[in-house]
């Protein structure tokens, strides 16, 4: 596991500890029965991409010429997320400014995640919600989806991104529906970050008024992806590698992609995100892609050894990437980042934000208070209306809602 | 001297993009560059909510509200069906863009959407890559105009299609507005000379230094150009006349 030694011990608990050390697990490669499986050859053209990007044989002279075009290729972007790239990283963000602005102007989306449930059948060592960890689970009724909805439908957000946890059982699909129904009475635009699911269930979704499906890969490594999900449904990695793309054959609007940047070599990730949303858009081309760039932080005191750690500079570096390979895509920065790197990023590359954001379950009215449990801790706490004058103070236009659901 | 668009008249030729606004851009829109139409995509429409963008649109300017966003016909229809609800206003720009990169418009399913809407009672300008036989189309199912573009939306790269532009302009009884792409007043000029009946601009003025002065330059460009058409331009000529005339054994 000598990849595995950037990953903080403190996170994976004894039962991970136990479930690792088992010979047999089982084959995160296999699909299980129910799932459906696309004829597609897009994963494997994506993990040939990352497995033959050499980041190191990028000189400066490569980032100068993918600086030069105005389209990037493919090429461009991997000469863009090599390391030999980080000494442009001020020429890089200039770019990809101008791109954003060419695009997106100066508006900045806002939304904000609703949490309805956080029941989970995964394992995944680096997750809060995980199966084994012993937190508060909770699942909101609809009357209680309902008060948190309005209470949020307050603060003048019109887009929200409803989130269950990744358990089938629990949040089933119709539940998920219901959920979809309730947010069209107080939101224009609805994106769901839930477990990945057929085709069909991403139909009767969309009917219920969802239009934008976001689905981490966490990390297009699949061998190292195993190590990390021990269990439950997200294990299989190529069936969730497919989620976008049974989400458009479902009628969704737009995708969202992630990895997950310092679970493994951030650089091979990134490209494969960027390769992943570049595949799926050309067969795809009326798709409204999506990025988002959640790093683990990397760990203090810890620099040297970890030359992999996704530092601010390397975090730049990756999302002014993405805007110039794919400068019509949205990107969205978490709250896991701070306020003072959230609003640079919407300023350099970014276009889409966060705010008023709570990850624990039923926070935003007083009558659901503190359910369940949180997934993560958020650092930037900012209300809707701090992120809201910020932007204003930075000379951005804050945007509720950029889509029509029709 | 006022143009029209179906039974709406006008007196400016600037009209104001919508894909980036803010305040200050629409400010000097109306006061610098004049203009009487503002486009609005109704996606950005939030009825009474924060940021929306009617709140910015003084009154007197007619909005022009689009269907960006639709991918296909049908849903440029059910937009603008929604755009004629919010904004009391029969006027319409379709919009359908099958492609979420170079956000090109889609010409066969733009005609389909002209033919339902104009039967509706809407005055329709649709948006499109400036192809003649589908210019005589969309004339055919009751456009009210139309609207080529430039450049790929955005890009502030200017007249790339002229030659097909021009070709329009020459053949098609409508008013020809030409949009997308304009980067420069002398850009906007040029198509005026040409015979455009009025330019639509975002970008290039969103995304300048001194979004005031833009606004006016563009003011001054776009009159400069209609007049000058309006003049008649002078002979070009790229080589000298022949001092013994083809044609002199006529006179002989």
């Amino acid at each position: 596991m000598s990849k595995d030694e950037h990953l903080n011990e403190s996170i994976i608990s004894q039962e991970a500890k136990a479930f690792l050390a088992k010979e047999n697990r089982s084959n995160h490669m296999e699909y299980m029965p129910d799932m459906e499986v696309l004829d597609s050859d897009l994963l494997d053209r994506v993990v040939a991409d990352m497995e033959s990007y050499d980041y190191d044989s990028y000189t400066a002279q490569d980032v100068r010429r993918a600086l030069q075009h105005s389209r990037k290729t493919p090429e461009d972007f991997r000469a863009l997320l090599s390391p030999a790239a980080l000494p442009f990283l001020e020429e890089i963000a200039q770019q990809a400014k101008v791109e954003k602005e060419k695009h997106f102007g100066n508006s900045i989306c806002l939304f904000t995640p609703i949490y309805i449930a956080n029941y989970c059948e995964n394992f995944c060592i680096y997750c809060g919600f995980n199966r084994y960890n012993h937190i508060r689970r909770a699942q909101l009724t609809y009357e209680e989806i309902d008060k948190e909805m309005a209470a949020i439908a307050q603060s003048g957000l019109q887009e929200i991104l409803i989130l269950t946890g990744e358990s089938r059982q629990k949040s089933t699909v119709e539940y998920i529906g219901e959920a979809c129904k309730i947010a069209r009475k107080y939101f224009r635009i609805i994106g769901l970050e839930v477990y990945p699911m057929n085709s069909e269930d991403y139909a009767y979704l969309h009917q219920c008024g969802a239009d934008y499906v976001t689905v981490f890969q966490e990390t297009y490594h699949a061998d190292k992806y195993e190590t990390l999900h021990l269990a439950g449904h997200k294990r299989i990695f190529p069936y969730r590698f497919y989620a976008q793309e049974r989400a458009l054959k479902g009628g969704m609007r737009g995708v969202g992609f992630a990895a997950l940047l310092g679970l493994d070599d951030f650089r091979k990730d990134a490209l494969a995100t960027g390769m992943h949303a570049y595949y799926l858009q050309k067969k795809y081309p009326q798709a409204e892609i999506a990025f988002s760039c959640p790093r683990l932080r990397p760990i203090i005191n810890n620099d040297k050894i970890n030359p992999m750690d996704v530092h601010e500079a390397q975090l730049l570096q990756v999302v002014c990437a993405y805007r110039l390979f794919m400068p019509f895509a949205s990107i969205t920065v978490s709250t896991r980042e701070c306020a003072r790197v959230r609003d640079n990023l919407v300023k350099i590359a970014a276009t889409k934000i966060s705010a008023g954001v709570s990850t624990a379950i039923g926070e935003h009215c007083t009558e659901a208070k503190d359910k369940g449990d949180a997934q993560f801790e958020i650092s930037d706490t900012r209300t809707v209306d701090d992120v809201y004058q910020s932007l204003l103070n930075h000379d951005l236009q804050p945007v509720m809602a950029e889509y029509i659901y029709v | 001297m006022t143009w029209k668009l179906g039974k709406h008249e006008f007196k400016s030729r600037f009209i104001l993009g919508s894909g980036k606004y803010s305040l200050n851009l629409i400010k000097a829109a109306v006061e610098n560059a004049q203009a009487d139409i503002i486009t609005l995509a109704l996606r950005r429409v939030n009825d009474g909510g924060m940021a929306n963008i009617l709140d910015y649109i003084p009154e007197h300017i007619t909005l022009l509200p689009n269907t960006s966003g639709a991918r296909n016909a049908d849903e440029a229809v059910r937009i603008a069906r929604l755009s004629r609800e919010l904004c009391h206003s029969d006027l319409v720009k379709i919009e359908i863009m099958r492609d979420s990169k170079y956000l090109l418009p889609d010409n066969q399913e733009t005609i389909k959407a002209t033919e339902i809407l104009a039967k509706e009672g809407f005055t329709v300008l649709p948006y499109m890559y400036p192809d003649l036989n589908v210019a005589r189309d969309l004339t055919n199912v009751g456009a009210a105009a139309i609207m080529p573009l430039g450049a790929p939306i955005g890009t502030n790269k200017g007249l790339c299609t002229k030659e097909f532009i021009q070709i329009l302009i020459d053949e098609i009884e409508l008013p020809i507005i030409v949009d997308a792409g304009i980067g420069r007043p002398s850009q906007a000029c040029e198509a005026m000379e040409m015979g455009a009946a009025a330019i639509m601009a975002n970008t290039a003025i969103a995304t300048a230094g001194d979004i005031p002065a833009m606004a006016e330059a563009f003011r001054l460009a776009i009159e400069a150009g209609h007049l000058a058409c309006k003049a008649k331009l002078g002979r070009i000529q790229d080589k000298g006349s022949a001092s013994s005339p083809l044609t002199g054994y006529l006179r002989d």
